[in-house]
């Protein structure tokens, strides 16, 4: 038995080796046409070394850390004991959902400018998880071109705003219109597939959309994009220093304060925080509703749900449709937000991102979307060095969320509705 | 005769690529055949296999090597060997401890595998594109008309014998060696398959081993054809195989090997009379026509859905 | 009202069902009977839109339904529950109800956001029936658990009242007493028997196990291996030789 486990440890260790050594001890370097090969800094050599020493030392004796793990107390304090009651939960979640509102009300009046632009992006991302949390975690839909949608949010409302002078008022139903529209007739065809050749399809649509984006550059500039996105108004005022649209107002000018560019940012966050908090209640509204209900039952189980005379087809498309919808709405508030685009903030890791948010906020749970969408955000930016190895840990983390806790951190648990009976 | 030269011209570098496809396809396949995921991190494993290749070439060369047969062949080696074992590696630690709990939680687990491996290339070796020397140079000149001269390089021939010897060795190890047996046990019926004493264990494993030395030979041939490599090399070759497994009809291995040859000549066909942006839209248009009208793809059985 | 004509299901080259022909009159419970593996549930299958069937014919109240899809038959009427029971294990066992009103609720999106009168109203209506149910079956106190947890007689039981919920005027039963005690079958088979009487429905079950059906149906059609071999009242089905020997032969 103990040879067996060292044979495997050494093993183990051989592959660490294989798989390390080559790529990352050894470092192609190309000069004009020539490649020339260098070794890594010696700390990198070592550090592969010491890994390879790691994982012989945890094969080795695999049995008796595993009986020392048995003997920790558990990661999740919350594995054994029972489920909060439903109504405690609920209240709870709301508490702290309001809690984070009311916080995100006074945030831009205290922190810097910077802040304040990255809060507004951690909103835009909010709601495109919690839109594509419809669909993969209460429709159990794995929809991996989910930024297409996101991308015609965006572009209907730089066109328009570039051919018609269209407001930020009038695309952000437009976007979203068009972007529901657009998940109606992409999912039609494509929902009665099986749910993993529906994300390779999904995934398919979503290059297909950007290399569109890419190509069609009469239309679309091309890789070059679209500027000159206009900011969002307030009752007609703008918050520029000078007044661009015809019978606009300027806000520094009515209010009779001093031009800040402040003002913008801070109105723009603001305007993200009560489109992030509509988003949110509207989704909550149709968890509780028959559509939530037959997701759920969808989701569970297709062939039960099918013979109770559920359409399967009308069920997933009301979800792709409204994950449509919302990233449609995210979408123009990041063109308004960037006054600038282009195909290449609508790629393939983008939707992967998003997902990420999903499935460490556990599928289906709104408050776990919120916080994983807050620090997949924001801790790339808090530590610089470390958002070099922001897509590593990603990856990682959602191989390790797959094996460890497939339902997410915070599991989801929809409310139930209550039978209610006076004897 | 000017339009046949180059419509025969589009067919020769169709059924390269095509080729090279199918080498990729192999492993999407037999993995679907066997425990019925998509192994999303294959077109990586690729990718790392044509990284891997680069470095032997560059560290070979480097050494005063000299002898062209030599350094590929220790480049091929190198590159099958690093691959094979992080196929393993991947199969051990991101899919065997989700199988069989529901359909998407391993895919998920399979797309984090990508990302990971994407970006620990990215960081071990840059993002930039590395220039791939032109080892095999030259090639047959075809009828010319003056305008246009058909050719077929040493490149291309280098690339369909490669592969036919590959796929010779696969359909020769399938059929008549002890673990080919098994995995075709183990892939009509994993539960019996286990009953009957087949280790299903290591023939998963086996069949990740085998999917990715064929990824690894595919990336050093088109990393050679190519000219450079970089950390997205695998993921846009990666949908393309898969595209082709899907098309053949996932789980069929002569399947994949008619997808591959099939999609190769659509996309040089479609960089040829339409235009080379187009190309990836045509084989993703493909790939989402087949799985709406016929998803069991031209040689794959049907499936009954289990009530 | 549901008339099955020479009904064959092919699966590549094995013929699962082979004419086999079926009809039930209103207010009548018609049994299936025959060994495990006679494509008994193959027959449901094609029933209930699982399957298209290769061959025959499907009339449900004189309206041919062979082939249409799973979830239009079932809207038309004809509801089932299934051999190994399949809930809604993770939803409460009201919802589980309500998830079969579907197609009764106000679905309207707009309604439900809004909240407006219409759409309460049938949500309460829905929950008014899924009580009504559930006390009939004797799970009023288990209302809001969630199905999964409960006992297995309990979830047979809940089965059948989600079907009886979306109103339906057949319902086809497969192995319903599979896994009860005696005591929890008899109860199953009254309850049966008061689904005919006081709800006018008419019902098919399926059961590999004569003794079971022999009291309550009032015909019985035994299939064996795929092909009709006997139908008639439980007093002929019990002196048919052909069905004597299918069934000694094979015990």
């Amino acid at each position: 038995m103990a040879s067996n486990n060292y044979r495997h440890a050494v093993f183990c260790a051989i592959v660490t080796l294989i798989i390390s050594f080559p790529i990352l001890g050894l470092n192609l370097e190309a000069q004009g046409v020539n490649i020339t090969l260098t070794g890594a800094k010696t700390s990198t050599i070592v550090a592969i070394f010491l890994a390879a020493g790691a994982v012989f030392v945890f094969q080795a004796f695999r049995d008796s850390f595993s009986g020392l793990l048995g003997k920790l107390p558990k990661l999740n304090p919350l594995a054994d004991k029972e489920p909060m009651e439903q109504s405690k939960r609920v209240k709870l979640e709301s508490w702290i959902l309001t809690g984070i509102v009311v916080l995100a009300l006074f945030w831009p009046f205290v922190v810097s400018r910077g802040s304040v632009d990255l809060a507004t992006l951690v909103l835009i991302y909010i709601m495109l998880a919690l839109g594509l949390n419809v669909v993969v975690g209460l429709a159990g839909l794995l929809d991996l071109g989910y930024v297409a949608f996101y991308a015609v949010g965006a572009y209907t409302f730089a066109l328009l705003s570039q051919y018609t002078g269209i407001s930020f008022w009038m695309a952000l139903p437009l976007g979203a219109l068009l972007a529901g529209t657009f998940g109606l007739l992409l999912g039609f065809p494509v929902l009665r597939l099986r749910g993993d050749y529906l994300a390779i399809v999904t995934l398919g649509f979503g290059e297909i959309i950007r290399i569109l984006l890419n190509n069609w550059t009469s239309l679309t500039g091309g890789p070059n994009g679209i500027g000159g996105i206009p900011e969002p108004t307030l009752f007609g005022m703008e918050f520029g220093r000078r007044v661009k649209g015809e019978g606009n107002t300027s806000f520094h000018e009515t209010f009779g304060i001093a031009y800040s560019g402040e003002h913008k940012v801070i109105f723009l966050y603001l305007i993200a925080l009560v489109l992030a908090v509509i988003t949110a209640l509207i989704i909550r509204r149709f968890m509780r509703m028959p559509v939530g209900r037959a997701w759920e039952a969808l989701r569970e189980d297709e062939i039960a749900a099918r013979s109770l005379g559920l359409s399967r087809t009308a069920v997933k498309l009301s979800a792709f449709t409204i994950g449509a919808f919302f990233a449609g709405f995210a979408g123009t508030v990041f063109a308004s937000k960037q006054g600038f685009i282009s195909p290449e903030s609508f790629v393939f890791l983008e939707s992967a991102i998003i997902l990420a948010i999903v499935v460490l906020g556990g599928m289906g749970s709104q408050l776990g979307v919120i916080l994983a969408a807050i620090a997949v955000t924001i801790l790339p930016e808090l530590a610089r060095e470390f958002s070099e190895y922001r897509m590593l840990i990603f990856g990682a983390a959602m191989v390790l969320m797959m094996v460890w806790r497939p339902q997410g951190l915070l599991p989801m648990r929809r409310i139930h509705i209550k039978l209610n009976r006076q004897e | 005769m000017q339009d046949l030269l180059y419509f025969s011209q589009q067919l020769i570098n169709g059924l390269t690529i095509g080729s090279a496809y199918a080498l990729i396809a192999i492993g999407y396949t037999m993995v679907y055949g066997i425990i019925g995921m998509i192994n999303f991190a294959h077109g990586e494993i690729y990718m790392i296999g044509a990284y891997t290749a680069l470095i032997a070439i560059t560290g070979l060369t480097a050494l005063g090597l000299a002898w062209l047969p030599l350094i590929l062949i220790v480049a091929l080696v190198c590159a099958i060997i690093v691959s094979s074992t992080m196929g393993w590696a991947v199969e051990r630690v991101a899919y065997r401890p989700v199988r069989g709990r529901h359909r998407l939680i391993p895919l998920i687990s399979a797309i984090g595998m990508s990302i990971f491996l994407q970006n620990y290339v990215h960081l071990a070796q840059g993002s930039r594109n590395i220039g791939f020397p032109l080892l095999i140079e030259g090639g047959f000149k075809f009828g010319s008309d003056g305008h246009f001269e058909m050719s077929l390089s040493y490149m291309q021939i280098t690339i369909f014998v490669t592969t036919l010897i590959c796929m010779t060795v696969l359909s020769l190890f399938i059929s008549r060696s002890r673990t080919g047996r098994a995995c075709r046990a183990v892939s009509q019926d994993l539960g019996m398959a286990s009953l009957l004493g087949i280790d299903t264990n290591r023939i998963i494993s086996a069949t990740f081993i085998i999917g990715a030395a064929l990824a690894a030979v595919a990336g050093l041939l088109l990393g050679m054809y190519y000219g450079s490599v970089d950390p997205l090399f695998g993921f846009i070759a990666g949908l393309k195989a898969f595209t082709a497994a899907v098309l053949g009809g996932i789980g069929s291995i002569p399947g994949a090997m008619l997808g591959g040859l099939i999609l190769g000549v659509s996309e040089s066909m479609t960089s040829g009379y339409l235009s080379g942006e187009y190309k990836d839209v045509v084989s993703f248009g493909l790939l989402i026509l087949i799985l709406l009208f016929k998803p069991t793809g031209l040689l794959g059985k049907p499936e009954v859905e289990k009530i | 009202m549901l008339e099955v004509q020479n009904l064959s299901m092919r699966f590549g080259g094995l013929l699962a069902v082979d004419q086999v022909s079926l009809n039930v009159q209103e207010r009548e419970i018609v049994s299936i009977i025959g060994p495990n593996g006679a494509g008994k549930t193959t027959v449901f299958n094609c029933m209930s839109g699982f399957y298209k069937p290769t061959g025959g014919k499907i009339l449900f109240e004189g309206k041919e339904v062979q082939g249409k899809p799973d979830y239009r038959i079932s809207r038309l009427g004809m509801v089932r529950t299934f051999q190994h029971v399949r809930l809604f294990t993770q939803m409460s066992v009201v919802e589980n109800l309500l998830v079969a009103q579907h197609r009764h609720l106000n679905t309207n999106m707009l309604a439900g956001l809004l909240g407006t009168p219409n759409y309460r109203a049938r949500e309460q209506k829905a929950l008014d029936r899924a009580a009504y149910w559930l006390e009939r079956v004797g799970l009023l106190e288990s209302a809001n658990r969630d199905a999964g947890n409960l006992s297995y007689g309990q979830q047979r039981r809940l089965e059948i009242a989600r079907c009886m919920v979306t109103e339906p005027k057949l319902l086809m039963l497969d192995e319903p007493a599979a896994g009860l005690n005696p005591a929890e079958t008899q109860e199953l088979n009254q309850l049966i028997v008061s689904l005919k009487e006081d709800y006018n429905v008419s019902v098919v079950l399926i059961e590999h196990d004569m003794s079971l059906v022999m009291d309550i149906s009032d015909r019985i059609n035994v299939i064996n291996q795929g092909r009709p071999l006997a139908c008639g009242t439980p007093e002929e089905i019990r002196q048919n030789d052909d069905v004597i020997k299918a069934y000694l032969g094979e015990e």
